[in-house]
């Protein structure tokens, strides 16, 4: 282990943790302001990147007919006014894709908002009229929706590996692609747009103030549901950038959403789903601690991932009681 | 009527002339299996698994590794895949049972992963993805189980074996137990169950089913990878139980019926409906459970139970437990409290309280809102460890013991808000307070040896109805009672768990007053008998009338103590309810 | 002309009833108390009145029939509710909690300057904690922001549930005068309060309440020397009949 290996490990690591650390920002928010965990946010992340694809070869791809199917089901379930933001977003989404069709620009565009589009819908339609319900079933809920969404994505690309080109091409230093830079940059910039939005805007403050109190909330005139919904917004929207970076660096296919979600999801849990800095950290962590196991005994990189929950939820049954109150 | 599930044994040979159906009958008697593993789980105990084929996967790899590799006979096999299933339950449960909510199932995800992983990459140890073949079929008095016919009597068997076993589990202590566990934790610990060691012993026997379903997957196949044993597979079986109905044994078996058929009939449907091949199945197991946790949350066995005919199970007869009557001199304190402390952040909730509470009689503690009452209770009775200050009960000291602890010495109570359990009947809601004086564990629970012992706790619930004026209506669902009733129902269970002291929190709220006057005349009586009683209530009326002695509380002191009358006078009393003001 | 009017409230909990036709009128500039002992039914009026329980019976607000309308839409009418128990946001800081008061009627912080400057001369204290968080505060702060967060909502009718619970003597002498304050300077108040006798000196007219049903009304003054009022707290009345 020389230098050079070090530095690549560590780039490595940042790089891919910086994403999980992303991920597991958008999961703990939603967490918080919804009692969701959104499971299927590895395939939201995807289904950018896939669709982008599709629509640089000139095709329509079938997650622009899943989001649509969703939005009709939004808005048949929506009343009186609601029924305009489905509508409308739906309409200018199919419009986008039409033009966007072989024009990269556009093309970008497109898949950033039909993952939001498609992100807020599943809120809408699925999550929302489960509001009495337990964590559990809200859980079961979205595991449902990730196998389901995983499934769609096979039906909708195939098994293939896709890689879009990268929007910087070339390197910086050995090991550090200019890509790469560009995810770096691109966490860095959410981060401070994140923290700058929850720490001065009003629309922030009340974000969290619908997750920390619904009935204070409620009775100041902020509604949970559309809490809920921005709050889907932003994880989509962090997740479909994130799809986007990465897809040139790792490759895009159907099944690769789903790890990368867990290991957002092995981050958040090591902040007990409830702190952002520790969420964050913890994700650099996962992604050093990838880097480092991939290095020296590859296949068994994820389960050792995995296994790293052990003394996480071990530190977090200390703190919870065994009779619940 | 429950031995009806033998007909299940026909089936084979209904099927006789179709090998390709007798496969499926064999994967649905298998799949049921793990369905019902989580039937004990997430349906008597509550807890949410996405790792069952993982418990699957160990009991099929244990045995596959000491039939291919050592040679050995698969009924060795049998052992080393149940108790390795066992052994990785103890590990997981050891771990995450004492998690919140939903810690357990993420846990179980992440376990489930990391295996399936660890078994598709140990390639020395279990083929890696290609796996483990050429296992030897199991031999039954002298007949090979080689044949798919030949197999579905021995997994439908087993099948039934088991249904009948978890029927066991179901009317005896332990599977009211859970089933208080799994909605109110601080009210089944309240009559005796320790929540851990429950919830870990639920999780084991639930491992070790899906390990036994595991090996018999083997043997039949007579192939193992880690295909069958992954995420999706363990959330295929949820879907299956939650579909069908996670909270009965019918239902999980629907659920494995419909689904096993469905997951044929999907995957010839599926690539022809898309134009091409693959495994689309799990789109459809998706929507499925999307669709069935919004419109039937309970699952469909619920929509078909409706139009069966029920069953009566009639009324206990048998001889009760032997009841303690409350015995020792009136008058002798039971219960003390020194000096008791508890604060809250910065806020003192209970700001040094002291007082006895003698046997027979009954002693109300009132005060403002706010003022501490509840609190006391809860370091009393062990929910809440105090910062300071002493509880003695019986003379023993009881400070820092956790609830259920302090049960089993004789002390029981009772909440603001009924914590009782609606789906259960009320002569099963009063059965519960029976936990502590009965004994059987699963062993003899599955196996059916409990009957004796069950039978006098039923009949030792129903003796404690008719003292509170219930028994007609043992066999309703306890959700059917009238607010008045359900706070009976909760004195009821205390009367049949024995204990002498009995703390009321707020048991005439929300009573009207004929409610209210049955009410007091029953606590009377029970103090008349040498029972002790201390409540909390805000029913000046009742309290002033049925109490011998007040002590009064006001921002976690106490402030007075005495008779009700001495009480009523006192200034500091009044000005506490009324205001500031001295009264002249 | 009453500004508020309701007329035989009743509301439920599944079969329970907690609320019996209740009814009462209040004018602006009015304060209301409603008091009795607990469960009483008087936090439930107010979860009627605001659509938070299910509820029967008419309200008219400003001659507006609205029961049954959301919180929301109530809030946007002028009746803004100070809940039991406060429901702050214990992470987010004072200044936070009651800017998001203001929430629905500006979101730009620098527009709710003026109703913040008028919050902090009404609670010097709040404006000395203003970057904490709402969670570290003590009680009687916790209910001044309570407070001061509703008023950021510029109430017609300021509804306000128990504010003297677990408060220290001294404190709840503090947040009465504030009420005080509050309506000399014409802010229409209902109170519900277990505290009758404190609840007595601020309001104009008192309501009794007792099993969901009003059991006496009238002045405060004339409620203050009532015996019924001193039964419905000490039980001084008829004796339970022996079993």
């Amino acid at each position: 282990m020389d230098a050079t290996i070090l530095s690549f490990l560590l780039l490595d690591g940042l790089q891919n943790g910086v994403i999980y650390g992303l991920l597991a920002l958008s999961l703990v928010l939603v967490f918080a302001v919804t009692r969701v965990i959104l499971v299927p946010i590895g395939e939201l992340l995807m289904f950018a990147p896939l669709s982008l694809v599709w629509l640089l070869e000139g095709k329509l791809p079938g997650t622009l007919w899943l989001a649509l199917a969703l939005g009709g089901a939004w808005a048949l379930m929506a009343r009186g006014r609601g029924v305009l933001l489905p509508l409308a977003g739906g309409v200018g989404l199919f419009l986008l894709f039409l033009l966007a069709k072989g024009v990269p620009p556009l093309a970008y565009l497109a898949a950033v908002l039909l993952v939001v589009y498609l992100g807020v819908a599943t809120y809408r339609v699925f999550f929302q009229p489960m509001r009495g319900a337990t964590v559990l079933s809200l859980l079961i809920m979205a595991v449902g929706l990730h196998v389901a969404y995983q499934g769609l994505g096979l039906v909708f690309f195939g098994p293939e590996q896709f890689r879009p080109a990268p929007l910087l091409a070339g390197e910086v230093v050995v090991g550090l692609s200019w890509q790469g830079v560009l995810v770096l940059l691109f966490a860095a910039l959410s981060l401070m747009v994140l923290y700058l939005f929850f720490r001065f805007s009003l629309f922030g403050k009340a974000l969290l103030a619908a997750a920390e109190n619904r009935l204070g909330a409620r009775l100041l005139g902020i509604h949970p549901e559309e809490a809920g919904m921005v709050a889907f917004g932003i994880a989509s929207l962090l997740a479909a950038f994130s799809g986007l970076l990465l897809a040139p660096l790792i490759n895009a296919a159907y099944f690769m959403g789903f790890m990368l979600g867990l290991k957002g999801f092995v981050a958040a849990i090591l902040g007990g789903l409830a702190s952002y800095p520790v969420a964050f950290l913890g994700a650099l962590l996962v992604g050093f601690f990838e880097s480092f196991t991939s290095f020296y005994a590859s296949a068994y990189k994820e389960a050792l991932v995995f296994l790293l929950l052990v003394p996480a939820l071990f530190y977090q049954s200390l703190r919870a009681r065994a009779v619940e109150e | 009527m429950r031995y009806l599930w033998f007909l299940l044994l026909l089936l084979p040979l209904a099927l006789f002339p179709f090998p390709y159906y007798l496969t499926l009958l064999n994967f649905f008697a298998l799949s049921a299996m793990v369905a019902l593993s989580l039937y004990v789980l997430t349906g008597l105990a509550g807890m949410t698994s996405f790792a069952q084929a993982a418990f699957m996967g160990m009991g099929a790899y244990a045995t596959a590794l000491l039939t291919v590799k050592v040679g050995l006979s698969p009924w060795l096999g049998l052992g080393a895949g149940l108790l390795s299933a066992l052994l990785l339950a103890l590990l997981l449960g050891a771990l995450t049972v004492r998690l919140k909510g939903h810690f357990l199932p993420l846990s179980t995800i992440a376990w489930q992963v990391a295996l399936y992983i660890l078994a598709g990459n140990l390639v020395g140890l279990t083929g890696g993805h290609t796996g483990l073949t050429d296992l030897p079929p199991i031999h039954l008095f002298g007949i090979s189980l080689d044949t798919g016919f030949r197999y579905a009597f021995l997994t439908l068997f087993l099948l039934v074996l088991l249904v009948l076993a978890l029927y066991n589990l179901r009317q005896s202590r332990i599977g009211r137990a859970l089933l208080a566990l799994r909605g109110d934790a601080l009210a089944a610990a309240s009559f005796g169950v320790d929540p851990a060691a429950l919830r870990l012993k639920a999780f084991l026997l639930s491992g070790v089913i899906a390990g036994l379903a595991g090996f018999l997957y083997a043997h039949f196949l007579r192939f193992v990878n880690p295909t069958p044993f992954s995420l999706e597979a363990s959330i295929k079986y949820l879907v299956m139980a939650v579909a069908g109905g996670v909270g009965s044994i019918p239902g999980v078996m629907l659920g494995a019926a419909f689904f096993t058929g469905l997951e044929d009939w999907l995957k010839d449907l599926l690539p022809l409906l898309l134009g091409r091949q693959g495994n689309y199945e799990t789109i459809g197991y998706g929507l499925i459970l999307a669709l069935i946790l919004i419109l039937a949350p309970k699952g469909l066995w619920p929509m078909v139970e409706r139009y069966l005919p029920s069953r009566d199970p009639g009324l206990p007869k048998a001889e009760p437990l032997p009841l303690k009557s409350p015995d020792g001199p009136r008058g002798e304190v039971v219960l003390e409290v020194q000096g008791l402390q508890k604060s809250f952040g910065g806020l003192m909730a209970v700001a040094g309280v002291s007082f006895d509470l003698r046997r027979g009689e009954i002693l109300a503690l009132i005060g403002p809102n706010g003022a501490g009452k509840t609190t006391l209770f809860n370091l009393i009775t062990g929910t809440l460890v105090p910062d300071g200050g002493r509880v003695f009960l019986f003379g023993r000291e009881v400070t820092c013991l956790p609830p259920h602890r302090v049960h089993l010495l004789g002390l029981g109570r009772t909440f603001q808000h009924p914590h009782l359990f609606p789906e259960l009947t009320v002569l099963e809601n009063a059965a519960l307070g029976t936990f502590a004086r009965t004994r059987a564990g699963f062993p003899q629970v599955l196996l059916g040896l409990h009957r004796r012992e069950e039978e006098r706790a039923l009949a030792t619930a129903y003796g404690a109805l008719r003292r509170v004026g219930l028994e007609s209506l043992a066999l309703e669902r306890a959700e059917r009672l009238s607010v008045g009733q359900q706070r009976l129902l909760e004195i009821a269970r205390l009367l049949a768990s024995g204990a002498e002291v009995l703390l009321l929190d707020e048991p005439a709220a929300g009573l009207r007053a004929q409610e209210k006057r049955e009410l007091a005349s029953l606590l009377r009586s029970l103090a008349r008998e040498g029972y002790t009683v201390l409540i909390v209530d805000h029913d000046m009326d009742l309290i002033m009338g049925l109490a011998d002695r007040v002590v009064v509380m006001n921002y976690g002191e106490k402030i007075a103590e005495g008779t009700p009358k001495e009480v009523q006078r006192n200034p500091l009393v009044r000005a506490a309810y009324l205001g500031e003001e001295e009264v002249a | 002309m009453s500004l508020l009017s309701v007329q035989g409230l009743t509301v439920r909990y599944g079969p329970l009833e907690a609320v019996r036709e209740v009814s009462f009128s209040l004018r602006e500039g009015e304060a209301l108390t409603l008091i009795g002992p607990n469960g009483a039914g008087k936090t439930s009026v107010l979860r009627g009145l605001l659509g938070l329980a299910q509820a029967e019976g008419k309200v008219f607000l400003d001659g507006e029939e609205v029961r049954g309308r959301s919180p929301e839409a109530l809030l946007s009418r002028g009746l803004v509710l100070v809940p039991e128990g406060r429901a702050l946001f214990p992470g987010l800081s004072v200044e936070d909690n009651l800017l998001l008061g203001g929430f629905t009627r500006f979101r730009r912080r620098e527009a709710l300057r003026p109703d913040l400057e008028r919050i902090y001369a009404l609670f010097p204290r709040l404006l000395e904690r203003r970057k904490q968080p709402a969670g570290t505060l003590s009680g009687g702060e916790q209910q001044m922001l309570a407070i001061g967060r509703a008023l950021m909502a510029r109430p017609r009718i300021l509804l306000l549930d128990e504010p003297s619970l677990g408060l220290a003597p001294l404190m709840v002498r503090e947040i009465y005068r504030i009420l005080g304050e509050l309506k000399r300077g014409g802010t229409t108040l209902l109170l519900v309060e277990q505290n009758a006798k404190v609840a007595l000196s601020l309001a104009d007219r008192g309501l009794v309440l007792e099993a969901g049903e009003v059991v006496l009304a009238g002045p405060a003054e004339a409620l203050r020397q009532d015996p019924k009022v001193v039964e419905a707290y000490l039980g001084l009345s008829r004796e339970v009949e022996e079993g």
